[in-house]
């Protein structure tokens, strides 16, 4: 596709370069630390096998569901309109970021066996609902992604021309028509990512699995490497596992690739579609129906949340809005790193892309890494990398930052990518033929085409930091701590109602965040 | 001034063109042949964006086969995409003269003057949106003005305007072109647009660029290829 | 990138240099999360200790109790650490083969600890007993042994932690392995109905339970004394069991590559008088190790007093912890 001719310029080498190795270091550099580290040697058990082939089953199906939920809640987001479409788009963005702990209850607030389902069905005469075991997990894992994958496929659909859709009315093509040549397409260009995002989120997941699981039937992985570092000290096999987990990233992100077929869609402009085959009654009904059930699956545990947390939430400890500060700034910052770090590397993808395809699809796949990486295994390692040299207290904060941004960079790359090569596409020509390189390139071609994917994925970005509670336990110093570690430490000394208030706190702040980046890359970018 | 084709091979997909002639100062050049033929790919070789499988793009004597676009003694104009629709119809002509948009007050007046010239006084804090289609393309005209080259060529970017509007754009061309004394190279797939404006033909058809023929003497008397095409 | 670079290095330079403000004498100990927060003991052990050591104690959290070790195996002789303070018996033989550890010659002569306390590198600072903890106005009553929870019936659930990533999860284990040797497996399969789930940590399966997931939990015996103290509810009680209770001695020691020996010997001092072991019982929830001149805060003598204190030999800990969690992974996994 690409007309330009631009050349790979020693900056690209520099900024990707270093975005390149700075993720590998803490993805593939991290437990090389730890192997190198490890003073036992030790072998995978049957027992090691049986965890892993639960954490792939288990994130298999969550995979499939959370998809097959979110293509027709996307849809009907798509072609409906009507007054709070934004707000649920907006809240949609909640579940995802929640930590472990306060997910677990307020799913079990709905799902649990004094929940408001199973107080309604006793009314009937119906025994509690046990939904611990397979299902708790996947029905956990699926309440997680939803929104992620909804928000993913809505932008599939805002990705079909509205002349499109004008076009089908006009020929008088059906729903399943337009089904056909239209929605098809696109969802086989963005089901596959959303798939592979869902697929590495759910393998990584430890503490949901475990306490909805219902017992060590639902070991995952990740347990296995905490129990190897925590339980065992041993550094070997929490190296194996997490190379594992890394094998099973790369192996289903080139599947993904190789499977994604790109959209052919002309360019259309920016406006909500006008569905006219939408307009009959059976359409609306299913629309309306699916909408009502997901909002209330996914805003019914967010509103238990809500209740338990509103009072305390006015009375809590000063330290608490400290910590709220620090959490703040550590989110903005990584926020800020992670959209960089996104903007470097495509930009070295992109020209990269044109000489040789297939390094740049390994390169696409090492953008994915950090998703498939353990956690406990970045920070421990970082830990081992960077204690010799440095005291931990001393590089808290950036450590902080820079490892919830590389978390968060799947995401952004994915949104920035395509962005910024539909901006080289267009204007990168017009940009050569205007002698306009590097900075000025960037500042007037690109720049205003990416304000909006940069503006939602450094939100995104924000409030996955936020409720992160990743490498801060390794590194805090004494009086630093951050809002969900400040929730867990509340927790532990039986202050559960002010825990409860700080989680309110931190899906307020998480939301809020997300919100106010989103609308700043919104905010027209004329210069006159 | 002068620039050469020689020998050179490119190909798109499946298609190869072939290309091997010289292009003379001072004329007003069409590529004429059927879509899908070439003609933009031929274009792209010349202005840079487009390196051919074989063979040399000369200027003058100088080679500039693998030129940088913007270094090159070319101004384009394309289909569509001229224009950064976040910018200013002036602050697009001025990146013509600086691509970093840090103009001073005698390049500021240059910029008023080109627009001016291309007859959309006072629309220069318009954003691209606020024009035409024809306007815009004067815009993108108007900023090929101040980058002054010896050759400007032209993507069919008047492939969608009206017939009146079309011929007032090439009277513009023409104008400029006469002004600059510079050479003109202009895709299209319409004879009566190389009639209207160009002295020489290039024919790009069958997988072959010909040398460039005296435009009014090859629509009278098209040789085969030619003659496929406009189906006489 | 580099804008924010410079501010991250910014923000952390501000940072440290408020941490380096003094020029006393600094004293490192490296704690579990719970006992440095502001609902811990850590503020108030700091204060009066601070009071007479000319010094500046800087208590640092580092995760939960099984945590610390692994951070100090991590460290090694370069850690700042000057004492550890929240290991457990069960950690205890594993952390001084570590050799990272220096004896402690002061221990007092007599501790209220009820067990034999011979260890001449650890000193304890407070213990309790695991035991499983219920509403008294739900459940009237309360199974008083592991057959007799066997024997509720099938929709009576327990939570309780994953030994892997919990020490009351651990506890348990080591609970039912002293008690039943051989038979523990079977105790474990005729446990595993009543078991709702299984959690990483205390905090996710205590929050169950308040919330009324499951009628009884996995925590201390002197849970409800939080509940009758500080909240003035008397509906929490530990259900007592026949079998007796397991234990959890909580400890501290000095480091050996410490550069303030005498300051940490001081500490370990300090953690047995009364000005640190009256701080204990309100704030960390468990029996101190010197139990202070006036007695147990009111509310502790309405907790259960266990017919038998259970413990393994911290010798022998390691190695019953191998055997127990296989047995416990093969009952539970079916």
């Amino acid at each position: 596709m690409a007309h330009s001719s631009q050349p790979i310029r020693p900056i690209h080498f520099i900024l990707g370069g270093s975005a390149f190795a700075l993720l590998l270091l803490l993805t593939l550099g991290t437990v090389i630390a730890l192997w190198w580290r490890a003073e036992i040697t030790s072998s995978l058990t049957p027992a090691d096998w049986a965890t892993i082939r639960f954490t792939i089953t288990q994130a298999l199906a969550s995979a499939i569901i959370s998809i097959a939920i979110a293509i027709p809640t996307a849809r009907a987001l798509a072609r409906r309109n009507f007054r709070g479409r934004k707000f649920i788009l907006t809240l949609m963005g909640a579940p995802f970021i929640l930590p472990a702990i306060v997910a677990v209850l307020g799913i079990l607030a709905v799902w649990g066996r004094s929940g408001y389902i199973s107080e309604l069905i006793a009314n009937f005469g119906l025994g509690p609902l046990n939904i611990y075991g397979f299902g708790g997990v996947v029905l956990a894992h699926v309440f997680f992604n939803i929104p992620l994958a909804t928000r993913l496929f809505v932008q599939g659909w805002s990705a079909i021309p509205v002349e499109h859709f004008r076009l089908a009315a006009q020929l008088g093509m059906e729903t399943r028509d337009i089904t056909r040549h239209l929605e098809r397409p696109m969802l086989r260009a963005v089901a596959p990512g959303a798939f592979l995002l869902i697929f590495l989120l759910c393998i990584s997941s430890f503490a949901v699995a475990l306490a909805l699981g219902g017992g060590p039937k639902a070991t995952t992985i990740e347990l296995a490497i905490y129990q190897a570092i925590r339980f065992d000290f041993d550094l070997t096999k929490a190296s194996q596992l997490a190379m594992i987990q890394f094998a099973l990233c790369a192996a289903i992100g080139a599947v993904t690739i190789l499977i994604a077929t790109p959209m052919h869609f002309a360019q259309g402009l920016d406006r909500k579609a006008e569905r006219w085959d939408a307009r009959e009654t059976r359409y609306r009904v299913t629309d309306y129906t699916i909408l009502t059930l997901v909002c209330l699956f996914l805003f019914l545990p967010l509103a238990s949340i809500l209740l338990r947390g509103i009072i305390p939430l006015f009375t809590l400890p000063s330290a608490v809005w400290w910590a709220a500060l620090n959490s703040v700034i550590v989110a903005t910052l990584s926020a800020g790193l992670s959209v960089c770090m996104s903007i470097a590397m495509s930009a070295f993808i992109i020209r990269i892309a044109r000489k040789r395809k297939t390094v740049s699809n390994v390169m696409e796949v090492v953008g994915f890494l950090t998703l498939a990486a353990s956690p406990f295994v970045i920070g421990t390692g970082l830990f081992v990398m960077t204690f010799p040299f440095i005291s931990p207290f001393a590089i808290a904060l950036p450590i902080t930052a820079l490892v919830n941004a590389a978390m968060s960079l799947p995401f952004s790359l994915r949104v920035i990518l395509p962005a910024m090569t539909r901006a080289e596409d267009h204007y990168g020509r017009l940009a050569d033929s205007l002698g306009m390189q590097t900075w000025d390139r960037f500042r007037f071609a690109i720049w205003p085409r990416l304000k909006r994917p940069v503006g939602f994925s450094a939100g995104l970005a924000a409030a996955l930091s936020m409720g992160d509670l990743g490498v801060i336990t390794l590194f805090a110093p004494p009086d630093m701590a951050t809002l969900p570690l400040m929730m867990y430490r509340l927790m532990s000394s039986y202050q559960l109602s002010d825990a409860a208030g700080v989680a309110l706190l931190l899906v307020t702040l998480s939301v809020a965040l997300f919100w106010i980046f989103d609308q700043g890359g919104r905010l027209e970018h004329n210069v006159r | 001034m002068s620039i050469t084709l020689d020998n050179i091979e490119l190909s798109h997909g499946s298609f190869t063109l072939s290309a091997d002639f010289k292009i003379e100062e001072g004329h007003k050049i069409a590529l004429l042949g059927p879509s899908g033929g070439g003609k933009s790919t031929l274009l792209s070789a010349i202005a840079g964006f487009k390196t051919p499988d074989e063979g040399r793009v000369l200027y003058n004597d100088t080679d500039i086969t693998t030129m940088p676009p913007a270094e090159r003694p070319i101004a384009l104009l394309f289909q569509d995409h001229n224009l950064f629709p976040h910018l200013s119809v002036e602050k697009n002509i001025a990146l013509g003269l600086h691509p970093n948009l840090r103009l001073s007050d005698a390049e500021r007046e240059i910029v008023q003057d080109a627009l001016r010239r291309v007859g959309l006084n006072n629309q220069g804090s318009k954003m691209p949106s606020e024009l035409s289609g024809g306007q815009q393309q004067r815009v993108a005209l108007a900023r090929c003005l101040l980058r002054d080259r010896p050759v400007l060529c032209l993507d069919e970017p008047f492939a969608a305007l009206g017939p009146a509007l079309k011929h007032e754009m090439l009277d513009l061309v023409a104008e400029i072109v006469d002004g600059a004394k510079a050479t003109l190279l202009m895709v299209t797939h319409q004879p009566e647009d190389a009639q209207y404006i160009t002295d020489q033909t290039v024919l790009i058809a069958e997988g072959q660029a010909h040398a460039p023929a005296d435009t009014a003497e090859l629509l009278a008397n098209p040789p085969i290829a030619l003659a496929r095409y406009l189906g006489t | 990138m580099t804008k924010f670079i410079t501010l991250a290095a910014g923000l952390t330079l501000a940072f440290a240099t408020t941490a380096h403000a003094q020029d006393k004498p600094e004293l490192t100990v490296y704690t579990y999360d719970s006992f440095v927060s502001d609902w811990g003991p850590g503020p108030s052990v700091e204060k009066a200790f601070e009071e007479i050591c000319e010094c500046d104690l800087k208590l640092v959290g580092a995760g939960d109790g099984a945590a610390l070790l692994t951070r100090m195996q991590l460290e090694g002789a370069r850690s700042e650490a000057d004492v550890v303070l929240g290991l457990d018996t069960n950690l205890t033989v594993r952390a001084a083969a570590t050799g990272l550890f220096a004896p402690y010659a002061n221990r007092p002569a007599t501790l209220d600890v009820p067990t034999d306390w011979t260890d001449e590198t650890f000193l304890p600072y407070d213990w309790g007993y695991f035991a499983f903890v219920y509403d008294n106005t739900k459940l009237k009553n309360a199974p008083d042994s592991f057959e007799a929870l066997i024997a509720m019936p099938n929709d009576f659930k327990i939570v309780i932690q994953d030994p892997r990533s919990s020490t009351p999860g651990l506890g348990l284990l080591l609970w039912v392995e002293e008690a039943y040797g051989e038979r523990a497996p079977e105790i474990w399969a005729g446990l595993a109905p009543k078991i709702l789930t299984v959690t990483k940590g205390w905090s996710e399966a205590y929050g169950m339970f308040t919330d009324g997931e499951a009628d009884m939990v996995l925590s201390y015996t002197t849970s409800p004394a939080y509940h009758i103290i500080a909240e003035e509810d008397q509906s929490k009680s530990a259900a007592s069991f026949k079998e007796g209770h397991y234990m959890q001695i909580e400890v501290a020691g000095k480091l050996a590559a410490t550069d303030q020996p005498e300051l940490a010997d001081a500490f370990l001092d300090f953690m047995t008088s009364s000005a640190f072991q009256s701080i204990i019982p309100t704030t960390n929830w468990m029996y101190p190790a010197v139990f202070p001149t006036d007695g147990l805060p009111a509310g502790f003598e309405q907790l259960i007093t266990p017919v038998d204190s259970l413990i393994i030999p911290a010798d022998k800990a390691e190695q019953a912890r191998d055997k127990a969690l296989a047995e416990w992974l093969t009952a539970l996994s079916r």
